[in-house]
């Protein structure tokens, strides 16, 4: 299967004058597409890894400002009084675009999971919780939380930032590891290239030697080995990227899209990514290689 | 220096001049003065380790000379980049004694290598390429690999590829070594057409009898190296 699709990839390249010098096979030639191919894998879930963990940031980011929340804290016989005067003050506050205050059923479900069902709202001191949606331009945060603070003792502003605020920082280290962790695979297979480069160099170089008494040019001899590991390096890539995407196709979605978890993976035009990984490593590979060839050349006779 | 056979208006294909080739302490050729004319047949004899195949070396740019002046085509080497020598080596034919081809491909790929190196397409000149193979005797043999090949095959086909660019210049290293009498004569044939044709030859040999042959077919110098030094041979030769 790889030996077909090597054969396809070298026929739509084009067999160059001077590509058949070079042995078609060797002990470095199936190990290149091999790394590659794992390299590429491990790319394409890097940068699976950034753009999610970069979409979740920018998800929690929104939602940092996208809602708040009053706690009306009190007895039962002023709860109802501090409740009514918040609800004025949010009506009154520029930038506040909606308030709501939540039902009973709606508390229940929030407190459900840590508390149980069947919870007796009458008799257990449960602060009223209003939902706080910002305008364009949204409200002055701190300013409104200062004065349901001064005004309404027991009453207090929460914009969520406490504990949203570091998951964004946290998901923003991830998506940056995941970019470094990128550099490095590239790094690497820039390295790698290198080393297969040297070694069939090495490998070949009566071949060198007898073309270069026939008057080849630098640039001819180092066209053999650049298009062939360039080429290697390509199509291992192609496989792997193609193995992880697929990988990724098959990761389930998680079943709920606002919560802190989020699908790994690409998603619309973040597809193109997997695309490019083949390119960018036959593209190392084509640098990598040329600089190594020619330097090689040059430092012999 | 030794003198010149024909006229030094032009210069010479090969032009030598207190050239020394050192390694490391070891001084291999010492004081070269030697001037070779386009069209001339020339034998570089000696005994084994003389320094002949070092000779050639410097004449087709593979070594440096550690002193004195080379120059190829009325070229400095000094003054040559990389690009230059390589325009330089197309101009020149070369067969070695082991031959030296890619293995991995056939006759026909080999002989054509210079062709290819030199940006033309063998497969524009397929009939003349064949023609040329016929010349040597290996036209049955061009998808042989050159493992498969005898001695004697194996030297043609480095004949066929050392010309197959017509260079001006020929250089042998002991072509003849390794096959037979016969097949020696054929051989040297074949590089006296080429030499009736203009072409300069430089051929490296220690077999005497080959050289009595030529000599007596064609107009030659014998060049002698002995102790890393170059005298005209005697007339013995």
């Amino acid at each position: 299967m790889i030996r077909q699709l090597y054969s396809a990839a070298a026929a739509l390249a084009g067999e160059g004058a001077s590509d058949k010098v070079v042995p078609g096979t060797g002990p470095a030639a199936w190990l290149t597409v091999f790394v590659a191919a794992v390299m590429g894998f491990l790319a394409v879930f890097s940068m699976a890894l950034a753009v999610s963990t970069d979409r979740l940031a920018e998800r929690w980011s929104a939602d940092l400002g996208r809602v708040a929340t009053v706690q009306v804290t009190g007895t039962p016989d002023t709860l109802d009084a501090l409740t009514d005067a918040t609800m004025r003050i949010l009506e009154e506050t520029p930038g506040v675009a909606f308030a709501r205050m939540l039902s009973d059923e709606e508390q229940a479900a929030l407190l459900e999971p840590w508390l149980g069902p069947d919870l007796p709202f009458d008799t257990l001191p449960v602060p009223r919780l209003i939902e706080v949606v910002p305008g364009n331009p949204p409200y002055d945060v701190e300013g409104l939380g200062l004065r349901l603070a001064g005004e309404l003792p027991g009453v207090r502003l929460d914009d969520h930032g406490r504990w949203r605020a570091p998951l964004v920082a946290a998901a923003t280290r991830i998506r940056t590891l995941g970019y470094v962790a990128l550099g490095l695979i590239a790094a690497a297979t820039a390295a790698l290239v290198v080393l297969a480069t040297r070694s069939t160099l090495a490998t070949n170089a009566p071949v060198i030697e007898v073309l270069r008494l026939l008057g080849a040019r630098d640039a001819f001899i180092a066209r053999a080995f650049v298009r062939r590991l360039t080429l290697r390096t390509g199509l291992g890539a192609v496989v792997g990227a193609s193995l992880a995407a697929s990988a990724l196709a098959l990761v389930p979605a998680p079943p709920d899209q606002s919560g802190l978890l989020v699908d790994l993976g690409f998603q619309g035009w973040q597809w193109i990514w997997p695309i490019a990984v083949p390119f960018g490593a036959a593209f190392i590979a084509f640098w990598a290689t040329r600089q190594s060839t020619l330097s090689r050349l040059r430092g012999s006779m | 220096m030794l003198p010149a056979t024909g006229t030094t208006e032009e210069p010479g294909v090969l032009d030598l001049s207190s050239v020394d080739y050192a390694y490391g302490d070891a001084m291999l050729l010492s004081d070269m003065n030697v001037r070779m004319e386009p069209g001339g047949f020339y034998f570089l004899t000696g005994p084994s380790g003389a320094g002949k195949t070092t000779f050639l070396k410097l004449c087709y740019l593979d070594l440096v000379p550690t002193s004195g002046d080379l120059l190829v085509f009325g070229k400095r080497r000094e003054a040559m980049d990389r690009d230059a020598i390589a325009r330089t080596r197309r101009r020149i034919g070369i067969i070695h004694q082991d031959c030296q081809f890619i293995d991995h491909l056939n006759v026909y790929d080999n002989v054509t290598l210079p062709l290819q190196v030199a940006g033309r397409d063998p497969g524009a000149e397929r009939a003349s390429l064949t023609e040329l193979l016929r010349w040597v005797g290996l036209d049955h043999k061009m998808t042989s690999l050159p493992p498969q090949l005898s001695g004697g095959e194996r030297q043609r086909a480095a004949l066929a590829r050392a010309v197959i660019t017509a260079p001006d210049l020929i250089l042998a290293d002991e072509p003849t070594g390794n096959v037979d009498w016969e097949m020696s004569e054929r051989l040297l044939s074949l590089l006296i057409e080429l030499n009736q044709l203009g072409k300069t030859i430089v051929l490296a040999t220690h077999d005497l009898p080959l050289i009595r042959s030529a000599k007596a077919r064609v107009r030659t110098r014998v060049l002698r190296l002995k102790g890393g030094e170059l005298r005209e041979a005697g007339a013995d030769l």
